[in-house]
């Protein structure tokens, strides 16, 4: 960031990623927890550009799901259509992937779809703040799946859960060194789970950023914001494609708990 | 010049964040304030979908499904019953049909029978008629020839007593006889 700012241009790619108090501002150097500085860091219950955004999504899936179905007509209007095909597409997908019995988790999977494409679009809005677009926040949705299906998997399946590491189609001498590996990609599931979506989103809208930065650049100016349309089109799919996976992946490790432990 | 526009960079990014220069995703300071609203968040959505939309969505499309299948067992339910109708109306005209077929063929014997009888009736009639005919006929004749007798003979005497001769009646009426003979 500051090479960029050496070099005359005011690109700063990151700043849009800062999490700020709505209600304040933060005197620098009066939060250093190395220093024992407190008195200017965020606390908790603080409002700030996070619960704003996440707000706003709360507010649309709402008004979508909510005031969208209220019709409850047999033939739908369009939104209740809009309604009707994402209930339609994840229940599918619930079924399909984890089966029958995975259906009554379906609530939980649609709450991490819904937050995740509405926290999405809503972060390309211009000015706008991407709340997925931070680690803290995929980190835990993440451990959220990866935690309830642990539990579920050992409550439900007691100890043969634990069958899913052992290999018991490969011969006999691979099997501990398959389980080795088994485990290490169970405990990587979390890690890859929420750094895909976080990376996925920073990384597009820092470029975004990035050309937009270089539009003030008479030379270069048209190449910039013809850049900055495509890539606002890509990331427009990358939103809507990275909801999709992440629920998908929660599926599929749903599956592990509520499936049993045949591989 | 660098030095202070490092500064700057620096500052502002302490500003924003309250902390150091770095990627603001890094900045642990901002997690627990993140995590606390993320929750929020999820539970508040996750209520509201589990108690009011997903409910109403499942049910509007369990509804119209079964409202779908309903209209389908009817639609098919009003087909046979229209095959059926076309049936019996294919009957009926089969029937219909047979029994007008029936009644032609009463009424052409009935009708033929009338007509025998009646043609019998007027050959026994015309029979008669005929016989008395030639019966009236062979008896005019008869009396014809006989007026045809008395006639010549009288017309015989007529002329012979114009012609001033003495008319024996004898011989008169025999040359008469000789002459319708002849």
């Amino acid at each position: 960031m500051t090479d960029v700012a050496e070099t005359g241009f005011a690109i700063h790619p990151m700043d849009q990623f800062i999490v700020k108090p709505i209600f304040r501002e933060i005197e620098p150097g009066t939060c250093v927890p190395a220093e024992d500085i407190y008195e200017g860091c965020i606390k908790w219950y603080e409002i700030t550009n996070v619960t704003v955004w996440m707000a706003l999504a709360v507010l649309a899936i709402v008004a979508l799901m909510v005031f969208g179905s209220a019709g409850r007509a047999t033939i739908p209007s369009r939104i209740q259509s809009v309604c009707e095909m994402i209930y339609g597409f994840i229940y599918k997908m619930v079924e399909d992937v984890t089966g029958h019995d995975g259906v009554k988790y379906f609530p939980y999977v649609m709450t991490l779809f819904l937050f995740i494409l509405f926290s999405n679009l809503l972060g390309l809005l211009p000015m706008s703040f991407t709340t997925t677009s931070h680690v803290a926040v995929t980190v835990t949705l993440a451990l959220l799946v990866f935690l309830g299906v642990t539990i579920l998997g050992l409550v439900k399946n007691g100890i043969g859960f634990l069958g899913m590491f052992w290999v018991s189609s490969a011969p006999l001498a691979l099997r501990p060194v398959l389980a080795i590996i088994e485990v290490i990609s169970y405990f990587v599931r979390p890690v890859s789970h929420s750094i895909r979506l976080a990376g996925n989103l920073m990384a597009g809208h820092a470029v975004m950023k990035v050309f937009a930065g270089f539009a003030s650049m008479a030379v270069i100016s048209p190449v910039a914001v013809g850049a900055v349309t495509a890539i606002y089109g890509l990331e427009l799919l990358v939103a809507v494609v990275q909801a999709y996976v992440f629920t998908i992946l929660t599926c599929v490790y749903l599956k592990d708990a509520v499936g049993g432990a045949h591989h | 010049m660098a030095t202070e526009a490092h500064e700057a960079a620096a500052g502002a990014a302490a500003h924003g964040a309250g902390q150091s220069a770095g990627m603001p995703q890094l900045d642990t300071t901002t997690y627990i304030n993140q995590i606390v609203w993320l929750l929020v968040a999820l539970v508040v959505i996750y209520l509201v979908l589990r108690l009011v939309a997903l409910p109403r969505i499942g049910g509007v499309l369990a509804e119209r499904s079964s409202t779908i299948t309903k209209d389908l067992a009817a639609a098919e339910e009003l087909k046979q019953k229209a095959v059926a109708a076309e049936k019996a109306y294919n009957e009926a005209l089969a029937k219909a049909r047979d029994e007008a077929g029936k009644i032609v063929a009463k009424a052409k014997a009935e009708i033929q029978a009338d007509l025998d009888a009646a043609t019998a009736k007027a050959d026994v009639e015309i029979g008669a008629k005929v016989a008395e005919s030639e019966a009236r006929i062979a008896e005019i004749r008869a009396g014809a020839l006989d007026s045809v007798t008395e006639v010549a003979k009288d017309t015989a005497k007529e002329i012979i007593a114009a012609l001033g001769g003495k008319a024996d009646a004898r011989s008169v009426t025999a040359a008469v006889n000789a002459r319708l003979k002849g």
